[in-house]
């Protein structure tokens, strides 16, 4: 009898682990196919108008906007962002270049450019849709964020140290969730953002459609979005430390070719 | 004014795949807004009817569809068009790949 | 008919002139209950049929888009509905498929919980089906 019931207790402790398997299995199953047969790309049909579409005082468009790969040039461009830009003297990501091109080649105030810089799902932002284009741009180019530039190793340094600094309402840091293995909140598991193995397949799927409100989604809301969670106060947009932060986390995913604006829940 | 669709059909082993992305809010009787959502879709391959569905606010937002036809070659015209519970519609058409 | 009422009521005809011409199913889509919902397509005699291939997560990361791929190799299939049977309004679909199409599709769907999905095959004057869970999880936080 008691060897009948030993052998059930071993069968159960086994099945266990191979659950979670099973689970962490057909979730992988659910993004994929929700990957497959994402909206995402009306998005980035939307930035394209935008991006053509003379604006603010000088009223011109976006076209001769240097991303870092010269005047216009899209291919490529967000798979080696945030980068140090000599024009402006300081390391931009996407959205703080957008914002540079707005103000400076359009004549808009930041104010203006600013105002909704995160939308929702019925009406995505300006600086939403052209990030799925210019990211689309992107597709299959290995990311390569700069790394050399002095304030560029500044950026990097500082978003490493904002990595880890505990703070805000609950003395949280990114690392509090993203810094320790088999972590998990309800049903998601949490990257471990520090270690390149992790920070790749994540950093090469932003800006991102979210299908859980039906929004589209940029690294800087991101940002503001985890500080919000951790009950900090909410950063500027395109901040030194957001810009930072984008940094240390693209540097370390450098080399995973960009697989285009991704879908998640 | 309807937003942006887009298409894509390949041609590839006998038949065509189509993959249709369709700009609609899909909202539904649930969130309180009036009910805005996409009832009739079609297919139409080089002008005829091939498929004709009926589908309700369950559908997501931003609707995808995935179709395969018989045949098809390089060319060939598809045709996607919807039609919405308010009147609203809009169509796509793009060669076969 | 004088000229004003005329135009009222050709103004009524070109109103919604497409939707006229087009047929939906107001009682089927209305249905609040599967077995509803399936009578309202004419498939309550539904037989099981193994021959409907489900392609879907057996756990979906959030219930706002559910992907499912349908192909029914029940022979002579010239529609396939979908019927999520917890949903407030079970019917999600009915496919025609013409001479030319393949009975295949894929869709995104919504599902308010944990739900089995039916999924009915109409193929010479008979109906087939095949169910599938599909469970739904309220996600964490985070991308």
């Amino acid at each position: 009898m008691t060897r009948f019931f030993g052998t059930i207790v071993i069968l159960g402790l086994t099945a266990i682990p191979a659950a979670a398997q099973d689970t962490k299995k057909e979730i992988q199953k659910y993004q994929q196919m929700i990957a497959e047969g994402s909206p995402v790309e009306l998005f980035e049909l939307e930035g394209e108008t935008l991006w053509k579409k003379p604006q603010g005082p000088h009223n011109v468009s976006l076209e001769k906007c240097d991303l870092g790969q010269g005047a216009g040039v899209l291919k490529g461009a967000y798979a080696r962002l945030p980068r140090y830009f000599k024009d402006a003297d300081r390391v931009m990501d996407l959205e703080t270049r957008l914002l540079h091109c707005m103000t400076t080649l359009q004549g808009r105030s930041r104010d203006e450019a600013t105002k909704r810089v995160f939308g929702n799902e019925n009406q995505p932002s300006e600086m939403e849709y052209l990030s799925a284009y210019i990211a689309g741009q992107s597709r299959g180019v290995k990311l390569a964020a700069g790394h050399t530039h002095p304030k560029e190793k500044a950026a990097y340094e500082l978003g490493k140290a904002l990595f880890f600094h505990r703070a805000g309402g609950w003395d949280m840091s990114c690392a509090s969730c993203h810094g320790e293995d088999n972590k998990r909140i309800r049903m998601q598991e949490l990257p471990v953002l520090h270690k390149p193995q992790a920070a790749r397949p994540i950093m090469a799927t932003w800006p991102a459609y979210r299908v859980s409100n039906s929004q589209f989604k940029t690294m800087q809301w991101r940002i503001n979005d985890c500080y919000r969670q951790m009950r900090y106060p909410e950063p500027k947009f395109a901040s030194e430390a957001t810009i930072a932060l984008i940094t240390y986390l693209t540097v370390t995913a450098a080399g995973e070719p960009y697989r285009g604006p991704g879908t998640k829940r | 004014m309807a937003g942006p669709m887009k298409m894509r059909a390949t041609a590839q082993g006998g038949t065509t795949e189509v993959r249709v992305l369709m700009t609609h809010p899909m909202t539904t009787a649930q969130s309180g807004q009036p009910l805005h959502f996409i009832q009739n879709v079609t297919v139409k391959q080089n002008g005829k009817t091939v498929i004709e569905a009926e589908i309700s606010q369950a559908v997501s937002r931003n609707p995808v569809f995935s179709f395969r036809l018989k045949g098809g070659a390089k060319g060939d015209k598809i045709e996607v068009s919807w039609l919405d519970n308010k009147g609203e519609s809009n169509t796509i058409e793009t060669a076969v790949a | 008919m004088t000229r004003r009422s005329l135009l009222a009521f050709l103004g009524l005809l070109l109103a919604k002139p497409l939707s006229v011409l087009a047929a939906w199913n107001e009682q089927a889509f209305g249905a609040k209950t599967a077995p509803d919902a399936l009578k309202g397509i004419g498939a309550s005699a539904a037989a099981p049929s193994k021959d409907i291939v489900i392609e879907a997560p057996q756990i979906a990361e959030n219930g706002a888009v559910v992907p499912i791929e349908i192909s029914s190799n029940v022979p002579g299939t010239t529609a396939i509905a979908v019927v999520i049977e917890k949903n407030p309004f079970p019917l999600a679909g009915r496919f025609e498929f013409k001479e030319g199409a393949l009975p295949f599709v894929k869709l995104n769907v919504k599902m308010g919980e944990t739900s089995d999905v039916r999924v009915v095959a109409f193929a010479g004057g008979k109906q087939f089906s095949a169910t599938r869970e599909i469970k739904v999880t309220i996600g964490g936080c985070g991308g």
